[in-house]
């Protein structure tokens, strides 16, 4: 049996008194494309900023690729895309392919410059995330879709082996979401990324996803979609707190 | 015209001293500005006028020999380290380090001043820039310190790029983001305390900010931005320093005219491109 890529244990975590996280207790599996849905403040980007390493849990254990995550070397093997990152500052003068290439900046390491090599790669992300015709245009000049497609380039250019996004599609409209997903599944398929999605769009999300996670402060499900699909509207009453109404579409 | 600048020495220092100083300040004004943090480059100068405000105080008062550029450049150092320190403390309010330390730096220049009893130099050479107060001691300092500047963004490069565009993806890298700005802070108020001589204290921020925020109408991407605002302050430098010479005005006065020129001219066309 192959290790998880992230296993956490026994994980608590508050906000001043504020319970964020109660007694988490989950792992993703290696090649697994995992949505993690539930109501805003239930935990979700708490949870990822614990897997990042950027938060210490109260308790329990966080561990990424077998190793602790606060002693993992290589970090460059997490690809982070941020919820924060369609609201950057769309007047830096960055180049499309300067933003790619500051995602090769902590694998390079200090005082190592761009080789031809890194360079290729630059260029293979972009071509990636099909947006090899904006390589020279400011990325401020892009459309949010466009902006995000960049962002996934920036994280895929150091070759991470799990991928984490957090509500990357907000803002973007319905045909560019789904073009995004595409990618996201050709990563999962394809490139046998592994994939963390927190995501609002549930509908959209299982269509593609292998593994689907409620959180509401606790783990609330944990299945793959087609047991998703069989929840009742009283169970996402639960796990939302309050009544909740299906819609399809 | 060119041929004082070429005859005397101490104008030939501050010819020099400019066309160093219109590298490094639009060069670091560059990531100040990208990263919103122009108003800093102010608080730093005004911390720096208390360094030379005690140089001079020292001298006159107790007879110690401090030249006003080291004193300067240590209270700038030890001002970045407050704001650096502040900006940690007050997480949410990162940018009430600035006021904080802007008027500690005005608090104790006035306190200098009044201990000295005022001052013999002409403390106005300081606030507007002069073009004959560059020494040839001056002009070695500020190669040095040039120089340290242009070998440490060179080393650095990719990693204040990296911090400038996304300060949480270089966290989330492993990158030391706490040292390097505190690098970057302290490179700051290097070239500030250094700038003074020539543009002073009133006016230094503005050739950190106003090429670069004139680069930034019209650069396609960061690299073009920084070689745009470089150009930019050199013809601001070079053209203010000499009509500052021949109009005997302070070169920081039409040092930054002569950027703002530059600037509403970079406005215009990029409306004219629209």
């Amino acid at each position: 049996m192959t290790t998880p890529v992230v296993s956490m244990s026994n994980i608590n975590f508050h906000y001043g008194s504020r319970k964020v996280l109660d007694n988490i207790n989950f792992e993703i599996p290696d090649g697994a494309f995992m949505g993690l849905v539930g109501p805003n403040g239930g935990g979700k980007t708490t949870l990822i900023r614990l897997i990042l390493g950027l938060e210490k849990p109260e308790t329990g254990e966080i561990m990424v690729f077998g190793q602790p995550i606060q002693k993992l070397k290589n970090k460059d093997r997490i690809g982070f895309v941020s919820q924060k990152a369609n609201s950057f500052n769309k007047g830096f003068p960055a180049t499309v392919y300067e933003v790619v290439a500051s995602g090769l900046t902590a694998q390079l390491g200090y005082f190592r410059f761009l080789s031809k090599k890194d360079k290729q790669k630059i260029h293979e992300a972009i071509a990636q995330v099909g947006m090899t015709e904006y390589t020279k245009q400011n990325i401020g000049d892009l459309s949010g879709g466009q902006q995000q497609r960049i962002f996934i380039a920036r994280a895929l250019v150091s070759d991470p082996e799990l991928i984490i996004l957090d509500e990357p599609t907000v803002g973007i409209d319905y045909e560019n979401v789904k073009r995004f997903y595409e990618l996201l599944y050709k990563l999962s398929t394809e490139y046998k990324k592994t994939l963390l999605l927190v995501t609002h769009d549930t509908g959209t999300m299982t269509q593609y996803a292998t593994d689907i996670v409620c959180l509401n402060k606790t783990m609330h499900f944990h299945g793959n979609p087609d047991e998703y699909a069989s929840l009742t509207e009283a169970d996402f009453s639960q796990i939302y707190g309050h009544p909740v109404s299906l819609v399809t579409h | 015209m060119l041929l004082d600048f070429l005859t005397y020495p101490f104008l030939r220092y501050t010819f020099l001293t400019g066309i160093l100083i219109g590298i490094i300040a639009p060069l670091l004004g560059t990531f100040i500005v990208v990263r919103r943090q122009s108003l800093i480059a102010d608080a730093l100068s005004h911390v720096t006028l208390a360094g030379i405000s005690f140089g001079l105080m020292a001298e006159k008062k107790y007879g110690w020999v401090i030249s006003p550029i080291y004193s300067g450049m240590v209270f700038s150092v030890i001002g970045s380290i407050f704001i650096e320190k502040l900006r940690t403390v007050y997480k949410a309010y990162q940018e009430i380090s600035i006021p904080i330390i802007l008027s500690a730096g005005v608090g104790l220049s006035v306190i200098f001043i009044s201990i000295a009893d005022g001052f013999n130099t002409d403390l106005f050479n300081y606030l507007f820039g002069s073009v004959s107060a560059v020494t040839i001691n001056d002009f070695y300092v500020i190669s040095g310190v040039a120089a340290f500047v242009l070998v440490i963004i060179w080393l650095f490069f990719k990693e204040l790029f990296t911090m400038s565009f996304d300060e949480e993806q270089a966290t989330i890298a492993g990158l030391h983001v706490k040292w390097i700005n505190m690098l970057f802070i302290i490179l700051t108020a290097l070239v500030i305390a250094a700038s003074i001589r020539i543009v002073g204290v009133l006016l230094v921020s503005a050739l950190m900010t106003l090429p670069v925020a004139a680069s930034m109408r019209i650069a396609k991407g960061f690299k073009q931005m920084i070689f745009l605002s470089i150009l930019f302050g050199e013809i601001a430098v070079i053209f203010g320093i000499i009509s500052g010479y021949y109009l005997d005005i302070p070169p920081g006065g039409t040092i930054v005219m002569t950027s703002l020129f530059i600037l509403l001219v970079a406005i215009g066309i990029k409306k004219i491109r629209k």
